[in-house]
């Protein structure tokens, strides 16, 4: 297959991006989408210019490295697969194809198509964890579970943490990943002792960060590659509405 | 070389006991005077940096990845395992650890592998408080699957990325830790040296991913959690950043590199499909426990898996291993499926693939249940090959997965250079020669979460190196500097015409070739050749576009990738010396008359351990004998 390219190429925060064109030919429909920058890669250095920089490390879809905004959709056209799992042959012969980076604010540009997302790092250092320490745990099974409630705070905790939820929201909310960690931890017995503290405090770091507020488009639930529903942003604001009225919280 | 491993005296169920009461310990208040520099933060490094702040240590700890949460531990997607004997099957810490010498082959240090086995009840219990989402049975108690190389159900899961859900439990832990201002996270951060003063580790340099601004670090101890060395072989499971630059440039400094051949190739991988490809993705081995593995008994069989009826099928490993079948330790099963390839009995693209069947299973459970278990496997599988493994069987082949080997730690991992600890797959000292599924994990939190932050209090209190306070104005660490910019200039410099990628590429063959699943003498020799002379060809070919003092993705390979040219040299001659089968180290020329491993406990029942000499020097090997008080030397059998 012979695909032309548009590809944002942005040195550093402080310099103005573009859209640079290039020709990929030999692609195989069998190559991830990664491999196929892997070898314009190769074509751009041996041409003596820079490779295109992007984010990307475990290519099996779990690590949450790889970004990328693939003809205006996060991750690309395939439901439930991140970019590293996108193949080529999802593409057809002569295809242009954009990529861009994540874009909102809460994600600044550092090269190319890499951007910066600690604030995700931020928002759960705010409040984004059970409060034990190491040591002195009971026996796991002295507190049983219920398999439905454990699956629940399962699905909620698939969340990879990739940021393609951002990058798809008109308004760059970060609602659906703040909402799958706080309800992993609600649905758990042993993370509810917590729970209306931490809403608050994950809610407020959200917004700290210039992330906006869910407008109900559900782009978000559509590109997520561990499809996580919409559902747990509703939990979240009753969450913290109960939480802020009985101002239970610091 | 001093390499006392310090084991403790006493029968093995209480040297761990006794040990925590002889070690020394510091007391609360002076704790916040010592600074840790921990590097890596995966399932090791994450849990160690954030116990080791709560215990009150003041903590710096490093990654290459943008967020710790993204380490390679959480790509483990089959489980982990624990003596904790719910199943009532006849679990016990005596027989974890029994399966665990027994699965390493005999080349493990007993004591360490007791420990281990002790404290992993205490990792589920502490994973469960902090909120990781095991799998549940409907009564709410936690639920196990059976792993290869034990008959018991031991191991504990979370769907198919049990290592995604401990890790974040973790990484929960070290926020809290961060938040709380006594764990200071530094990602997109690479070391690349350790800083020696006065025969002690003080101290590492780094460079910052985004500027590349180089900086030192000083500080009371440094913990090298930076994972194992798969990539070596360009094409492994493991990440694309996963590379051997801590350990390697630690080893250049004096420590001990141990048993560098020991790699684990894992059987059940999806196979290569071009050149273009850039890693290999596993299938859980837990697919193993319902999947069937076969290859037609006819060689060069065309016909579709589907019609080819049962008479005519070679369900080999439960010919072969009829009371372990499919779930037969990894080092067998990938040997066995490289021997009926070598048959001509391999399907697929290329013939190097064997069947993973789930007929039968469908049939059994529906196809309901077989999703229940396997589904994400089962989609990331589609995904990857554009076929169905509910109506097609998977087609698999092994694959670089897992090191065992590492730097040589004692019985308080620590290193031979006083100060240098290593925990995690980054050491040697748990797996000997196979690590079976679901241990890696276990390692990982048992060294960060109840073993390290007991035995670096005993290191603080015994050599006391607050006493000297050492700053990063200290000449060691000028000079360490001055030779990461060199090199990194130098690196800069060659202005050849080739990319890294085509060397790593190079060097991943002359390894899979000479050192991969099956190696002997001729083809050693043959790499110890190629290495250097594509080490030198690097050196004066590689093209690495750009400045140092930027962002710079091509820098940042080319930097590991040139370690990995000097430590391939090594991995090959520690296969060389160890002239025995034993677990994945299978010299061909050592193995029974139906192909199985034939170890030699006379002359190789130690860990070899390697003295870096100098650039230009041939290193010296020295060695750790094992011994086995307690669970007797005998071949290993899985028939």
């Amino acid at each position: 297959m012979k695909l032309t390219l548009r590809v944002w190429r942005q040195r550093n925060a402080s310099e103005q991006g573009r859209f640079e064109t290039y020709e990929a030919t030999d692609v195989s429909p069998d190559m991830s989408f990664l491999e196929m920058l892997d070898v314009l890669n190769r074509d751009l250095v041996e041409r003596s210019e820079e490779p295109v920089a992007f984010d990307h490390d475990c290519r099996e879809g779990i690590c949450g490295t790889c970004s990328l905004v693939i003809n205006g959709v996060a991750h690309g056209p395939r439901k439930a697969t991140t970019t590293c799992q996108l193949h080529m042959r999802s593409f057809k012969d002569g295809d242009t194809v954009t990529i861009e980076p994540f874009r909102a604010t809460g994600f600044p540009a550092v090269r190319d198509l890499v951007v910066d997302r600690s604030a995700f790092d931020r928002i759960l250092q705010s409040g984004g964890f059970i409060s034990v320490n190491t040591g002195g745990a009971p026996d796991a099974n002295a507190l049983p579970i219920g398999k439905a409630e454990a699956d629940t705070a399962f699905d909620a905790a698939a969340c990879i943490g990739c940021g393609a939820c951002v990058a798809a929201c008109p308004n760059a909310a970060a609602m659906l990943f703040v909402s799958a960690k706080i309800a992993h931890l609600s649905h758990l017995p042993q993370g509810a002792v917590e729970h209306e503290q931490r809403v608050v405090r994950m809610v407020h770091a959200m917004d700290g960060e210039g992330f906006g507020t869910c407008r109900n488009y559900y782009e978000c639930e559509a590109v997520c590659p561990k499809e996580i529903p919409v559902s747990f942003i509703a939990d979240m604001n009753r969450g913290y509405l109960k939480a802020a009225l009985t101002a239970a919280s610091d | 070389m001093n390499l006392d491993a310090k084991i403790p005296s006493g029968p093995i169920a209480d040297k761990w006991d006794n040990h925590r009461f002889d070690m020394k310990l510091v007391n609360p208040a002076n704790k916040r005077k010592f600074k840790v520099l921990m590097v890596g933060s995966g399932l090791a490094g994450g849990s160690a940096a954030s116990t080791l702040a709560e215990l009150g240590y003041d903590v710096e700890c490093f990654c290459f990845q943008d967020s710790p949460r993204r380490a390679h531990s959480i790509a483990a997607q089959g489980g982990i395992n624990a003596a904790k004997n719910y199943q009532n099957d006849g679990d016990s810490v005596h027989r974890l650890f029994y399966d665990t010498v027994k699965g390493g082959d005999f080349r493990s240090r007993e004591a360490n592998v007791y420990r281990l086995a002790q404290v992993s009840a205490n990792i589920i219990d502490q994973c469960v408080a902090q909120g990781v989402p095991f799998a549940r049975e409907y009564g709410g108690q936690l639920a196990n699957r059976s792993f290869g190389g034990a008959q018991v159900s031991r191991t504990f899961y979370a769907r198919g990325q049990t290592g995604q859900q401990l890790l974040l439990g973790c990484y929960a832990g070290l926020n809290r830790q961060i938040a709380a201002g006594k764990v200071r996270m530094h990602p997109r951060t690479e070391l690349l040296d350790i800083v020696i003063v006065d025969g002690t580790a003080r101290g590492i340099v780094t460079r910052d991913l985004v500027t590349g601004k180089i900086q030192s670090w000083a500080g009371d101890t440094v913990v090298l959690a930076t994972g194992g060395y798969s990539t070596v072989f360009y094409l492994s499971t493991n990440a694309m950043g996963c590379n051997v630059t801590a350990t390697w440039r630690a080893h250049k400094r004096g420590a001990g590199f141990a048993n560098p051949c020991f790699t684990q190739i894992h059987p059940t991988c999806i196979p290569v499909s071009g050149d273009h490809q850039s890693k290999l993705t596993l299938m859980s081995e837990s697919l193993r426990n319902d999947g069937r593995v076969w290859v037609p008994k006819r060689a060069d069989d065309d016909r579709q898996p589907g019609e080819i009826p049962d008479a005519e099928r070679d369900y080999y490993l439960e010919r072969k291993y009829p009371s372990f079948g499919n779930l037969a330790p990894r080092d067998i099963a990938s040997r066995s499926a490289k021997e009926v390839c070598d048959e001509g009995r391999g399907v697929g693209p290329g013939k190097r693939g064997v069947y993973l069947d789930f007929r039968d299973s469908v049939e059994r459970v529906g196809k309901q249940g077989v999703s229940e278990r396997y589904g994400n496997l089962f989609d990331m599988y589609e995904r990857i090959t554009d076929e169905n493994p509910y109506e097609r069987p998977m087609r698999i082949y092994p694959a670089p997965h897992y090191t065992m080997g590492g730097l040589w730690v004692d019985y308080n991992l620590m290193s031979n250079v006083p100060g240098l600890h290593v925990i995690g797959e980054a050491n040697f000292s748990d797996h000997g020669a196979n690590r079976l599924g679901a241990s890696a994990l276990m390692q990982g939190l048992a060294d960060g979460y109840f073993v390290l932050p007991y035995t670096i209090g005993h290191y603080f209190a015994t050599y006391s190196p607050d006493k000297q306070p050492i700053t990063t104005d200290h000449p060691e660490f000028k000079r360490a500097e001055a030779e990461v910019n060199a090199r990194i200039e130098r690196l800069l410099n060659v202005q050849g015409s080739k990319t890294v990628d085509s060397f790593h590429k190079r060097l991943g063959r002359i390894m899979w070739e000479g050192c991969g699943m099956g190696r002997n003498a001729q083809g050693l020799t043959a790499a110890l050749e190629q290495i250097p002379a594509l080490r030198e060809e690097f050196w004066s070919g590689v093209r690495i576009p750009g400045s140092g003092s930027e962002f710079n993705i091509e820098l940042e390979k080319a930097g590991r990738v040139a370690d990995f040219l000097e430590f391939g040299e090594l991995m090959c001659r520690d296969a060389l010396a160890r002239d025995e089968s034993c677990g994945g180290h299978f010299r061909e020329e050592h193995q029974t008359a139906d192909g199985e491993a034939v170890r030699n406990d006379e002359e190789y029942c130690h860990a070899s351990v390697w003295e870096h000499k100098g650039d230009d020097q041939e290193p010296v090997m020295h060695r750790e004998a094992l011994d086995f008080e307690n669970v007797a030397l005998a071949t290993r059998s899985y028939k």
